[in-house]
């Protein structure tokens, strides 16, 4: 992925990594967390050194192995001899979707099936469990986003373009976090169509009284 | 800084080393004896039951083995790397999720590290356990509770105190030096 890494201005917050490094986020925030860390070399060092906390965190801990734990791994280790490949091999290709985000969405921007959700506004949704939800928006360029607030934690990724609100602007690889007492209007610049990746472990109400339209723009 | 029990973690980095090069069972014995104890604790104390984490845990240090080849001691200690194949694997077994990785940054480890970069980051990581270790214990509490999962993520934002910033330089210089590699 090329990219200068020194752009990104707005970053993952502790909490986040450490929720991702303990592994106890839901999946559809693990996808913004790996995306973002993908593109951001401050985040990744952050993420090793939460995950070395968690290593001494498990220094602490200790159980009795069984007495033939040992021999029981050896056997498993000669029954299959195979060696572990690396990972695939990182990303060389001039899309914008990081090597995790392609997972979801099975190739890059123009693998997305879009869905109009109003304003010119289009999202798709990325299946994850249902913990929280994910989900690919475009937003043409210079368009505002009506006010919106949020219910529970709300993450937003820059993937291409920009958006401003009242608090800044977040350009490509830049992540908001809103919490609930967050209401913004957030402008996508002109120029590009401003694409993000947004997830939020609100729960989704659309099978309340008010349908599915009428809900506010993002409540999501 | 008093010495503990442990061994030099740097012991832990030639025992991998030796997995890798010469499937060295007795190395492999040495991080078993140490580490799988403390993988099946965490995983207990994450919620498995002993069976499940004895199992589990046979399975994690095979994969250990397996992998070897990967682990970069310029990134991460052996006990920071096995903690990241328990958790997956917890992550896997306890909540049947995927797990989104980042993308890697290059094919795996460099083939003939900087020693010192290894011996630096193994001791940026020992201080980071000596730090953890004398948090008053109602702080260390929590930590080690958002690590066996008990807390939320909104949870785990009201927390603080965390000492941090030990080895985020040592590794952002290792991630700087392997991108100038790579270009």
């Amino acid at each position: 992925m090329k990219m200068d890494m020194t752009e990104i201005k707005h970053h993952l917050t502790d909490a986040l990594l450490m929720g991702y490094s303990a592994g106890s986020l839901p999946e559809a925030f693990n996808l913004v967390v790996a995306t973002h860390i993908s593109l951001c070399d401050e985040c990744r060092a952050r993420m090793h050194e939460f995950d070395a906390v968690g290593g001494e965190v498990m220094e602490m801990t200790s159980s009795d192995m069984g007495d033939d734990a040992l021999a029981a791994t050896l056997a498993l280790i000669r029954q299959d001899k195979t060696f572990e490949t690396s990972p695939a091999l990182p990303a060389k290709h001039d899309g914008i979707f990081p090597a995790p985000l392609r997972d979801y969405t099975g190739g890059d921007l123009s693998a997305v099936k879009w869905r109009k959700i109003g304003g010119g506004v289009s999202q798709a949704i990325l299946k994850t469990d249902k913990s929280a939800s994910v989900r690919l928006l475009r937003i043409p360029a210079g368009t505002a986003v009506p006010d919106h607030g949020h219910r529970g934690t709300e993450l937003t990724l820059v993937l291409q373009g920009a958006f401003r609100d009242e608090s800044d602007r977040f350009g490509k690889g830049d992540i908001e976090v809103a919490n609930e007492e967050m209401v913004h209007t957030p402008v996508a610049e002109e120029g590009l169509d401003c694409i993000c990746l947004a997830a939020t472990d609100a729960p989704l109400r659309f099978n309340s009284l008010i349908p599915r339209l009428a809900q506010p723009f993002l409540r999501i | 800084m008093a010495k503990t029990d442990q061994p030099d973690r740097t012991i832990w980095v030639a025992q991998l080393a030796a997995i890798r090069d010469k499937q060295d069972e007795q190395a492999f014995a040495e991080v078993f004896q140490h580490f799988a104890p403390r993988v099946k604790g965490f995983l207990i104390k994450s919620g498995a039951s002993a069976e499940l984490a004895e199992e589990c845990t046979q399975d994690v240090m095979a994969t250990l083995w397996r992998k070897a080849h990967m682990f970069d001691p310029t990134r991460a200690s052996v006990s920071t790397w096995i903690f990241t194949i328990a958790r997956n694997r917890k992550i896997d077994l306890l909540r049947k999720q995927r797990r989104p990785e980042p993308e890697d940054l290059t094919w795996g480890p460099e083939a003939e590290p900087d020693q010192e970069d290894v011996l630096a980051l193994q001791q940026d990581t020992e201080r980071l356990g000596a730090a953890l270790a004398a948090l008053p214990e109602k702080q260390r509490n929590l930590i080690e509770r958002a690590y066996f999962g008990d807390l939320t993520h909104s949870e785990i934002a009201q927390e603080t105190g965390l000492p941090l910033g030990t080895i985020k330089s040592r590794i952002r210089l290792a991630l700087d030096r392997l991108r100038h590699t790579m270009k």
